[in-house]
């Protein structure tokens, strides 16, 4: 037991030293993929767009619950924080309708 | 009435906390947050570029985007040994913090110098804020290059300060000081960096003052917040990596 989990109202949890190397090992994989994807061109680009995000999604998320700790904390914790993320970050893709709307006009 | 005393040191004290931490930590989550819009905002920019232009340069060869994945590397390595450090602070365990600390820092400043050397390279190749040599109609490459890679960079950059104060304390002013003014005489006059580095002696002034007028011995608390700082430094690149360097691969 650590002295944060010894004050009140404050979240507590035990922590090993070998989920963190897991982690970090899955973060350099994952990192590893997206480099040979894009160097074997696999996908078009828009499409590879997509999945290069979505990989970064899944290590950011990795980053945030087990590096940052945001999975030990309470429920409460977790959701005013990631929705609050999610929804700013969200409305900012209104911005691609248009930048796919200029692709579809042509540029000279 | 000795039961009823409440000690005005401890967090929480008063009342449970609403989200289950203490305050300096919600305070560091919610300026991460306001932080991740900031970068939203320029990487949304940077994606709508990219997306929107067809004929987008692709100027990172080979040898860029091995730079660009030793970073990466770097970045990852220096989030471990900020947890182990994290880790060993809850333990209560000083040198060992001290050490993970410092080996954090390390990674860091790593980063930053292959990506000074990346940028020298590109600056040297002709990339310019507006213009670049590889597709002249796309004059906004240099400009969304420069500020969402430059921005990124002071914010490792300030990372590594910020673990500094913590670890080493006034130690690390004098370490500052000394970086900055060997980093100023040693870097070209014509180099971006040789003005760049004066950021170090901004950070060294701000620290001075933080140490002289709040001196004090940082506690687990302050590392874990020191560490999600420098997660979220992390987490940035994990989207900056695949979208400015690996979108714009050059294959041959």
């Amino acid at each position: 037991m650590h002295d944060v989990a010894l004050k009140p109202g404050v979240a507590v949890h035990e922590e090993s030293r070998t989920p963190y190397y897991f982690v970090w090992v899955a973060l350099l994989i994952l990192t590893g993929i997206e480099v040979v994807l894009t160097y074997d061109q696999v996908f078009a680009p828009i499409r590879m767009l997509e999945v290069l995000m979505g990989l970064s999604v899944i290590k950011s998320a990795m980053i945030i619950f087990y590096f940052m700790h945001l999975k030990f904390e309470i429920a409460r914790m977790k959701w005013v924080l990631m929705v609050a993320l999610v929804v700013c970050l969200t409305l900012m893709f209104v911005f691609f309708a248009d930048a796919f709307r200029i692709l579809s006009l042509g540029v000279r | 009435m000795a039961d009823v005393a409440v000690q005005h040191s401890v967090a929480g004290a008063y009342e449970p906390s609403l989200f289950g931490t203490y305050s300096k930590k919600i305070g560091m989550w919610l300026f991460l947050l306001s932080d991740s819009l900031t970068f939203g905002a320029l990487l949304f920019a940077y994606s709508y570029g990219r997306v929107s232009t067809p004929n987008w340069p692709t100027p990172f060869g080979k040898s860029s985007i091995i730079n660009a994945t030793i970073m990466t590397v770097c970045l990852l390595s220096s989030s471990l040994t900020m947890v182990l450090g994290v880790l060993a602070s809850k333990k209560g365990d000083h040198k060992a913090t001290v050490k993970w600390l410092l080996a954090t820092m390390f990674f860091g400043a790593l980063f930053v110098v292959l990506h000074a050397k990346e940028w020298s390279g590109l600056i040297t190749e002709g990339l310019r804020p507006f213009s670049n040599p590889w597709a002249k109609n796309v004059p906004q490459f240099g400009g969304t290059f420069f500020t969402l890679t430059g921005m990124h960079m002071l914010h490792v950059t300030i990372g590594v300060c910020y673990l500094g104060v913590v670890a080493l304390r006034k130690k690390w002013l004098p370490i500052l000081l000394g970086i900055w003014l060997l980093g100023w005489l040693l870097t070209p006059a014509t180099n971006v960096f040789h003005i760049g580095i004066h950021v170090l002696l901004l950070v060294a002034v701000i620290s001075a003052v933080i140490l002289v007028l709040k001196p004090k011995v940082y506690d687990a608390h302050d590392v874990e917040i020191a560490g999600l700082y420098w997660h979220f430094v992390d987490l940035v690149w994990m989207f900056i990596f695949p979208l400015v360097y690996l979108m714009s691969t050059k294959v041959v």
